[in-house]
């Protein structure tokens, strides 16, 4: 018999209790709550070491990175459910502000309430009719949905056709420099990292996890699947938005071409890589996919051959991630689960 | 509006043969290949490179040579999709759905990468053009080398419906569709059947590749990305996982797209197919000919 029948349906291994021995020093390290904080210092105190308009710039775009991974974390990590057109609400983002901005004359800052709604709106029409079926056509659904968000930018003429808009102010008109709009952006991303994470922790957080693990079984506990899943798709719709108006501010033109399927790739590989689920992993992830192309230079030809075999390894031999997401018990549950083993 | 029918009905042969490819391997094992569009375009590809070595022979008999690299190329392809499913798919076969899609992800881009570094990122223009003399058919515009490739992709269709409905190889994939641990007991040789899926399946993507190259004549390492996305579109229309369900679709989805264009102007195309496609979802998600499945826990 081959190895289909000896795994369990869902693909974990089976769970053992694990006694007497406690977390390793170097896991109680990596789930430490102030490990958020010490990276936050550390993106803080970077400008300090190296501020060359193209250092900041580059940390800058790792910042923005970031909170597109934590949000599509949100939807696949949290919820098990595969975007492939992430980029599309980037774009949604993006675009929104950046047509309000020039058109009306608003600071972007400003734009922010309508571009939540638009997202909000735009995640609807796409999740509504494709999260009652199964995830497959989730998957495929968004790819188109992220293609005709592309095509529909290149063709309407509010949004500039092939050339895009430009002109875009900044996010508080152009008071910032670009050291003080890297710590505007990193303030902006640590609150959305922030607010994720704890919105993973949250009760809705806990039906996510839930609902990637067994969505039958978590339909049978009384969770409302289809509520919680559009509840994922709308927040990773969100944070794609708002990642979008800091990348209309950083760059102050926008194009067709900065939308295309290879970011929703990328964001995608930074989630899987650094752990889905995992917010640390996460940050981690996009950290490192943001950077890459910086470090590797000279490989630029093999970097997404690479990338496209890394995911199938990362798969095969550490669907985990790199950095896990381990459930932690409290302690008013832990003393239940002794009780019950006695 | 008879020159639009033909264009649809060309286009949408073609739609059907990419989908063919994806809905067997759906209906069989449950998993959306993504990377099946790019084994389209690796079918492209693999015969610009054997063209390239057949050389003289191009030159006075085209559309035989063509014929040749055509089979030749499917089982290129064929043997590609196989080694995809024994490397990526099948040790992670059980494992949950969402590591399977994340895995055809990967295999899609390295398989657009990988022939960008083999073949360089740009374009190719295919040694044999199939221009050609046009003749009008009820007031359409209908060239000999569309006729000849709609009649390959219909002979393909037609071969592969024979051996999924007639053959006793067919008849062992329908059983692995139904209920993969009863074909074991039963005897059927479940890893071998599922290669052989991919292989014909991934040779139908290639043949469509070349026929795809030879038309249109110019060929780049991301084609495959969209006409993945319609061939899938195609296959939901239809009812994914039945067969004479994703030649309808495939043939519907050219008909929607060669009229939309006409109506909204070429640059909508894509948008007005995969526009249809979340309509499709949202009315009849089990599409025209599927049947409503109720899965089992």
């Amino acid at each position: 018999m081959s190895a289909v029948e000896n795994r369990p349906v869902d693909g974990g291994p089976p769970v053992k209790p694990v006694r007497g021995r406690g977390p390793s020093l170097v896991t109680r390290l990596l789930e430490s709550r102030r490990l958020g904080w010490g990276g936050l210092a550390l993106a803080l105190a970077a400008p300090l070491v190296i501020a060359t308009p193209y250092a900041l710039n580059v940390m800058t775009s790792a910042a923005i990175f970031v909170m597109l991974a934590v949000g599509l974390n949100i939807v696949v990590g949290y919820c098990g459910l595969l975007d492939l057109g992430y980029a599309a609400f980037f774009a949604v983002g993006a675009y929104t502000s950046g047509v309000l901005a020039t058109e009306l004359g608003l600071p972007l800052l400003a734009t922010v309430p309508i571009v939540v709604v638009v997202t909000v709106l735009a995640g609807i029409v796409i999740g509504a009719p494709t999260l009652r079926l199964r995830s497959d056509y989730l998957a495929i659904v968004t790819l188109g949905f992220g293609e005709i968000i592309r095509i529909c930018a290149n063709n309407l003429e509010i949004t500039g056709g092939p050339s895009g808009i430009y002109g875009i102010p900044g996010l508080w008109g152009d008071a910032l420099g670009p050291a003080g709009f890297y710590y505007a952006t990193v303030l902006i991303v640590a609150l959305a990292v922030l607010l994720a994470a704890r919105l993973g922790r949250s009760r809705l957080g806990r039906a996510w996890r839930f609902v990637r693990e067994d969505e039958d079984a978590a339909e049978a506990m009384g969770v409302h699947t289809y509520k919680v899943k559009l509840a994922a798709y709308i927040g990773g719709a969100i944070w794609g938005g708002l990642a979008g108006v800091l990348f209309a501010a950083q760059l102050s033109a926008i194009s067709p071409a900065s939308f295309t399927f290879l970011w929703s790739a990328l964001v995608l590989m930074a989630v899987v890589l650094g752990g889905m689920g995992s917010t640390p992993g996460v940050v981690i992830g996009a950290i490192v996919i943001s950077l890459a192309p910086e470090l590797l230079r000279g490989l630029a030809d093999y970097r997404f051959f690479v990338f496209g075999v890394l995911l199938i390894m990362v798969m095969i031999v550490r669907p985990q991630g790199l950095w896990p997401h381990r459930s932690r018990e409290t302690p008013h549950t832990a003393a239940r689960s002794g009780e019950a083993a006695e | 509006m008879s020159q639009l029918i033909w264009n649809g009905l060309f286009v949408g042969s073609f739609y059907a043969l990419v989908a063919l490819g994806y809905s067997m391997v759906y209906g069989v094992i449950k998993l959306l290949n993504f990377a099946h569009g790019d084994l389209y375009m690796l079918g492209a590809f693999s015969g610009f490179a054997m063209l390239g070595v057949l050389g003289g022979l191009v030159q006075s008999q085209s559309l035989l040579a063509l014929l040749l690299v055509l089979v030749a190329t499917m089982a290129v392809t064929g043997l590609a999709g196989v080694a995809l499913e024994r490397v990526a798919y099948r040790p992670l076969r059980g494992a949950p759905r969402l590591s399977l899609l994340i895995t055809a992800v990967g295999a899609s881009f390295a398989l657009e990468y990988g022939t960008r570094i083999v073949a360089g990122p740009n374009p190719k223009v295919y040694q044999v053009r199939l221009g050609g003399t046009s003749m009008e058919v009820f007031g359409a515009r209908v060239t000999v080398q569309q006729l000849v490739l709609v009649a390959i992709a219909i002979v393909l269709m037609a071969a592969l419906n024979w051996l999924v409905m007639r053959s006793r190889q067919g008849r062992a994939m329908r059983a692995i569709a139904l209920d993969p641990k009863a074909a074991r007991l039963m005897g059927v040789d479940v890893d071998a059947v599922i290669a052989r899926t991919f292989f014909i399946g991934s040779a139908l993507a290639g043949a469509a590749g070349v026929m795809a190259g030879g038309y249109y004549g110019k060929i780049d390492f991301l084609m495959g990305f969209i006409i993945g996305l319609k061939a899938f579109t195609a296959a939901v229309i239809g009812g994914i996982g039945n067969m004479q369900g994703t030649m309808l679709g495939g043939l519907l989805l050219g008909l929607l797209e060669s009229f939309g264009t006409d109506w909204l102007g070429g640059q909508w195309r894509d948008v007005f197919a995969f526009g249809c496609l979340i309509l499709f979802l949202t009315v009849r998600p089990t599409g025209l000919l599927g049947e409503r499945v109720t899965e089992r826990v």
